[in-house]
């Protein structure tokens, strides 16, 4: 299936090598890639092409499918299907280190750099220039890491420990690095998200003086400004799907953002109007450190708060701020008419409160446990507890229960979680929240990564309790879902709220406006 | 979409048929009869006499699987959380120690505290759990609350505890013991470290299935974090395994003096490793979150059926280490193949 005439990393190499470079305008060209992960097409018939000296930047909501596809350009990933062709030749890129020597070089947004080395150490890794004794040259190193620094314009001194530089900084070293590996296609996830004003200047000049040295780089960025200050070229995507490339020039922010977000609802949400009650939560300038900063809404009985914004928007934050995980560090809380202190997840669960994590695997699952002490967890701290001891068939039968409420396909509790699927293993999560009769439900990603069968029946759950009285934070990063469940929508950006629309109000563009400031 | 079509009230579980899982414990009993059968055999072929139906071996072998066995039932929970013990052998030396000086007889020549002797053995047994007591909520509320990992707080507290065994008597040995104490070690026809082994094993066999404790504990070993978002007090629940594991270390030291009638500053060295590696031959899982009292129990009396079965062969004291040796890092292997085949199922 992959492209036929693909030549292997090394012939590559050795072409590379001999001088031999064979001339193409593209850089990259990417035709029909698709990628699937169990249950979730993330990547579908993807077009891509990358001209020398130019830098493009990939747009597209959280989820369009733009780090997968960087992945596969950098080797990480392989594609199922579909050509890949750098300067004009076929190739298949089998890690990371196959692309690396094939002159394409990712800068991750979580920084690979090793924090006790010095940054000529990290640099030069696995290529450390040896003296004779076969001992590695220390001071060569240094001269190289100079030189390359002298090109690049990057004051930093070479021998300064990884962990003693800013995160901008270290963003210099891994731009460094990928440079020094002679790289002709350079990849940027978000370089910018933990950079000050200055930084991203200094960042920007780098970016220009190596398109002006022929280096071609992808840019991925939500930041709506930053695509016309530095861009050439970008090219949108939505839902895995490429949906067109254009001249930055040609093309205003709205424009962008219809192509972002431009999909009808199609998927039908049972959303019901359902009559809302008295206000059960009331947060007054909620702060959290540098991570969110004065939040501040109501929630009411019987309602379903949307809450959208960008991945790092701090919304996640918030709700785990919220259950006591991490307690603010400023702002007031009332549940109930009642001002409290939420210090940890036990006081937010006495509160009546219950969080579904983002993170299935991270803070949600326990694997190794079965179907029913998964779902038991939460509620064992007030029922079904006598003495100690856990009345057994008691639980059981309340977990039968909630299994066949939830239409939770296992062979029986006693099957280990791990091995169903994972909207079944979020079905679990949601019922040892319901075990525990909550009157507030924070929900984060509630179907994040599940099939659409069991997605509907979330959402139709979600409905259900919010008839009975339930109020409902729910973070959401798909728009159709935001859209379809919520009476009103917090939208947040850069650990503020930036809006709250009214489900009437509301629409993919409005939200998306609010969201990329 | 399905928007409520088929929503037949509350069905029952909706079932995929699979087959049932055999319980890991099952494996582990197997193996431990393969081996007994396997001296019994090399029994009748070497030394021409039946390895297994010799009451007296017998003895010696259970009892000897006893004291460790109550250490490995405390390290086998520590283990279920995530965590490890290195400090039980030295606990066991500093328990006994302070302990035996309050078991002695008025009749003994050299006694630590003349004022206080022929105590009622309560006194002497309440001193050895409180020392491990105390022992184990060092542990724990140094791994709780300073969040330093578990290897290197009990690392301390092995250090430490050995050092405070010397420094109790200045290295001398503590005997002479009352016959009420003694009982401890020597009652019920000699067997009664097996009877506390065995009631300890139930107690906590019980507690990790049935009650809130095991549960939790359970949990926090399988996913801290989804176990503090799901409420549970993680810096509590550790300063509580902790503490049992050093009581149970307090109680193996009382017992291992009561029966060999004297305690010394060395006892118990290695005593950890020896529990760890019951733990981790009876299928605990040292990443957390799996494993049974039953498993670390029959690993307990694996160790002691090989220990003994090379001495009743006369395999030399040094082969046997290095066989035990391989025999614990091939127990791991065997984990790690185990753990990694689950996750690509």
């Amino acid at each position: 299936m992959a492209a036929q005439a693909a030549v292997s990393p090394q012939t590559m190499r050795a072409v590379r090598h001999s001088g031999a470079v064979p001339s193409s305008e593209f850089l990259l060209e990417i035709e029909g890639v698709r990628k699937e992960f169990p249950g979730v097409v993330a990547l579908d018939d993807i077009r891509f092409t990358l001209k020398r000296g130019t830098v493009h930047a990939l747009m597209g909501e959280n989820g369009a499918g733009k780090s997968t596809l960087m992945k596969i350009i950098a080797g990480i990933y392989q594609p199922d299907a579909g050509s890949i062709k750098l300067k004009g030749l076929g190739i298949r890129l089998e890690s990371p280190l196959d692309a690396l020597e094939n002159g394409i070089a990712m800068i991750h947004q979580e920084l690979n750099l090793m924090s006790f080395m010095t940054v000529a150490e990290n640099i030069w890794i696995r290529r450390e220039p040896l003296n004779r004794l076969g001992l590695v040259d220390h001071a060569r190193m240094h001269r190289m890491t100079q030189e390359l620094f002298d090109r690049l314009n990057i004051d930093l001194d070479p021998d300064a420990e990884i962990g003693s530089l800013s995160v901008a900084n270290r963003q210099m070293v891994e731009i460094a690095k990928a440079v020094s590996y002679e790289s002709d296609v350079l990849i940027m996830d978000e370089p910018t998200s933990a950079l000050t004003e200055r930084e991203v200047a200094h960042l920007f000049q780098i970016i220009r003086d190596l398109r002006a040295q022929g280096i071609g780089i992808i840019y991925i960025t939500h930041k709506m400004n930053e695509l016309f200050e530095i861009a050439d070229e970008f090219s949108v995507f939505r839902d895995g799907r490429f949906i067109a490339t254009q001249p930055a020039s040609a093309v205003t922010r709205d424009d962008i953002i219809k192509m972002m977000v431009g999909r009808e609802i199609t998927q039908m949400f049972p959303k019901e109007d359902v009559p809302i009650g008295e206000v059960v939560l009331s947060v007054k300038g909620l702060t959290l450190g540098s991570r969110f900063r004065d939040v501040s809404f109501d929630l009411r009985a019987g309602e379903i708060l949307g809450v959208a914004g960008l991945v790092g928007s701090g919304r996640s934050n918030v709700a785990e701020t919220l259950f006591g995980v991490t307690p603010a560090t400023a702002g007031s809380i009332e549940v109930f008419g009642k001002q409290v202190t939420i210090s940890s997840p036990y006081k937010a669960l006495l509160l009546g409160m219950a969080f579904l994590t983002e993170d299935r695997k991270d803070t949600g699952c326990f694997l190794s446990l079965d179907v029913q002490e998964n779902m038991q967890m939460a509620v064992l701290h007030e029922n079904f507890v006598r003495a100690g001891f856990v009345s057994e068939s008691a639980i059981a039968t309340a977990c039968e229960d909630m299994c066949g409420k939830l239409r939770v396909k296992t062979p029986g509790l006693g099957e280990r979680i791990e091995n169903l699927s994972g909207g079944n293993q979020q079905k679990v999560l949601v019922g040892r929240w319901l075990l525990t009769q909550p009157k507030i439900l924070i929900l984060d990603e509630p179907t994040r990564g599940i099939d659409v069968g069991a997605k509907a029946e979330i959402h139709r759950l979600v409905t259900e309790l919010a008839r009975t009285g339930v109020a409902v934070l729910m973070i959401s990063s798909e728009m159709p879902e935001v859209l379809g469940m919520s009476d009103r929508i917090m939208v947040m950006h850069e650990g503020r709220v930036t809006g709250i629309l009214d489900r009437s109000e509301a629409d993919q563009v409005k939200i998306m406006d609010l969201a990329a400031k | 979409m399905s928007t409520q079509t088929t929503s037949s009230a509350s069905a029952p579980i909706e079932s995929i048929a699979r087959a049932r899982r055999w319980p890991q414990e099952v494996n582990i009993l197997l193996v431990l009869l393969g081996i007994a059968l396997l001296f019994e055999l090399l029994g009748w072929f070497i030394q021409g006499q039946s390895f297994l139906f010799n009451y007296n071996r017998l003895q010696i072998m259970i009892l000897q699987v006893a004291v460790i066995g109550i250490i490995a039932v405390g390290v086998t929970q520590v283990i279920i959380t995530g965590g490890i013990d290195l400090s039980s052998g030295s606990v066991v030396a500093a328990t006994a120690m302070i302990a035996a000086s309050f078991a002695q007889s008025s009749d003994w020549a050299r006694v630590i505290y003349p004022s206080l002797t022929d105590l009622p053995f309560f006194v002497p047994l309440a001193v050895g759990l409180g020392v491990g007591l105390i022992a184990g909520i060092t542990n724990g509320a140094l791994i709780a609350y300073t969040k330093i990992p578990p290897f290197i707080a009990t690392l301390g507290m092995m250090v430490s505890a050995r050092g405070i065994s010397r420094w109790y008597t200045n290295g001398n040995p503590v005997s002479g013991f009352t016959d009420d104490f003694v009982l401890i070690g020597d009652g019920l026809g000699r067997w009664m470290p097996v009877v506390i082994f065995l009631a300890v094993a139930l107690i906590f066999h019980i507690a990790l299935r049935y009650t809130r404790y095991g549960k939790f504990t359970y949990a926090i070993g399988a996913n801290q974090q989804a176990a503090r978002v799901s409420g549970i007090n993680i810096e509590r629940h550790l300063v509580k395994v902790y503490a049992i594991a050093g009581l149970l270390a307090g109680l193996a030291g009382v017992v291992a003096i009561a029966r060999i009638k004297t305690a010394q500053a060395g006892m118990g060295m290695m005593y950890e490793l020896d529990a760890i590696a019951a733990a981790v031959i009876g299928g605990v899982s040292l990443a957390g979150g799996q494993g049974k009292i039953t498993g670390a129990v029959i690993g307990a009396l694996i160790l002691g059926v090989m220990i003994s079965g090379f001495t009743f062969l006369r395999v030399d004291a040094y082969y046997q280490d290095i066989i035990k040796g391989g025999i614990i890092v091939a127990a791991v292997v065997v984990d790690q193949y185990r753990q990694r085949r689950r996750k690509k199922s």
